[in-house]
């Protein structure tokens, strides 16, 4: 229990750390790399609490696909060193409004916890009781691949359509671009392409016009 | 302090929600902090979920999870599609130069 407890701190002290400096930091690559500690810290909590397919996922998707997607088109762009950060900006009329909202929101969501300590009987509609007996990977696929089964295709073809909108709105047409034409390849005759010359004694053959 | 339940885990949710909507709030620079700071209110939304899950025994919150996960993986990939694009168009993607449905 001990160890559960340093290592639930550990890790969640990391990972609000990190989010701090995501939001905070002034070179856009450090706010990736402290992205990709955070998803790190949050994807060992979830193995920690016995989530570890889902953990897993964090960590393999997120860290190695999106964050190091965000920090190839943060290199790509060269958008990473800002002159100012944004708390020194001329016009810092929109920093008590952000302070205000986001503080009612933090106060709103401690209440809910806070309340929630005090309800006992609200979890009693529980339906997919977990099993201790088989991991955490076979129960998801047990649930997810029979009765969630719709669910699981609909998030494929949200997958597909993601990627071929990001394909559609980076795709240009370039100039100067050697490509291959498959109709003119196989659309050429023998006229236009081979010629019979009768060669003079002397005085060779001129092969370019 | 020492037995960790259920609040401690909503509590780490709530603070990481609240860092992502004050980065969205606060921010003057780029708009990809921007889409990094949705990340971390889904990751947020992603741990309340997950510690629900576990600590009432059902399985379909991480079944959700999934499906949450899923939805972010796209928003990313068309949120940097555009992002690459309005840079392609404009030269910057500061939040003050990003003005054109004078919003």
């Amino acid at each position: 229990m001990i160890a559960h407890a340093f290592f639930f701190y550990f890790f969640s002290i990391m990972a609000i750390f990190s989010a701090l400096m995501v939001i905070a930091s002034r070179n856009t690559v450090n706010s990736v790399f402290f992205l990709i500690l955070d998803f790190i810290s949050v994807g060992c909590l979830f193995i920690m609490v016995g989530a570890e397919f889902i953990g897993m996922i964090l960590l393999i998707v997120y860290v190695g696909a999106v964050a190091v997607l965000f920090l190839f088109v943060v290199m790509m762009l060269n958008v990473a060193q800002q002159k100012q950060s944004w708390f020194i900006g001329k016009k810092a009329t929109h920093i008590p409004s952000g302070l205000l909202v986001g503080l009612l929101i933090f106060l709103e969501l401690l209440v809910v916890v806070g309340g929630w300590q005090y309800k006992d009987n609200l979890m009693s509609s529980s339906t997919l009781i977990i099993n201790e007996q088989i991991s955490n990977t076979h129960q998801l696929g047990n649930v997810l691949y029979t009765e969630y089964f719709l669910y699981f295709q609909l998030s494929g073809i949200i997958l597909l359509l993601a990627m071929i909108g990001a394909i559609i709105l980076t795709f240009r047409k370039r100039d100067n671009v050697k490509t291959q034409s498959y109709l003119k390849q196989i659309s050429r005759d023998r006229s236009s392409s081979v010629i019979l010359e009768e060669v003079k004694f002397n005085k060779g053959v001129k092969v370019d016009d | 302090m020492i037995e960790i339940g259920l609040g401690h885990y909503l509590t780490l949710g709530a603070i990481i929600f609240f860092l992502g909507v004050l980065g969205i709030f606060l921010n003057r620079k780029n708009v990809i902090v921007i889409l990094m700071s949705i990340e971390l209110i889904l990751l947020a939304v992603n741990i309340n979920l997950i510690s629900f899950s576990i600590f009432s025994g059902d399985i379909l919150g991480q079944v959700f999870t999934m499906l949450t996960l899923t939805v972010a993986a796209a928003e990313a990939a068309i949120g940097l599609a555009i992002i690459v694009m309005f840079y392609r168009n404009k030269g910057s993607i500061r939040v003050e130069d990003i003005h054109e449905m004078k919003g």
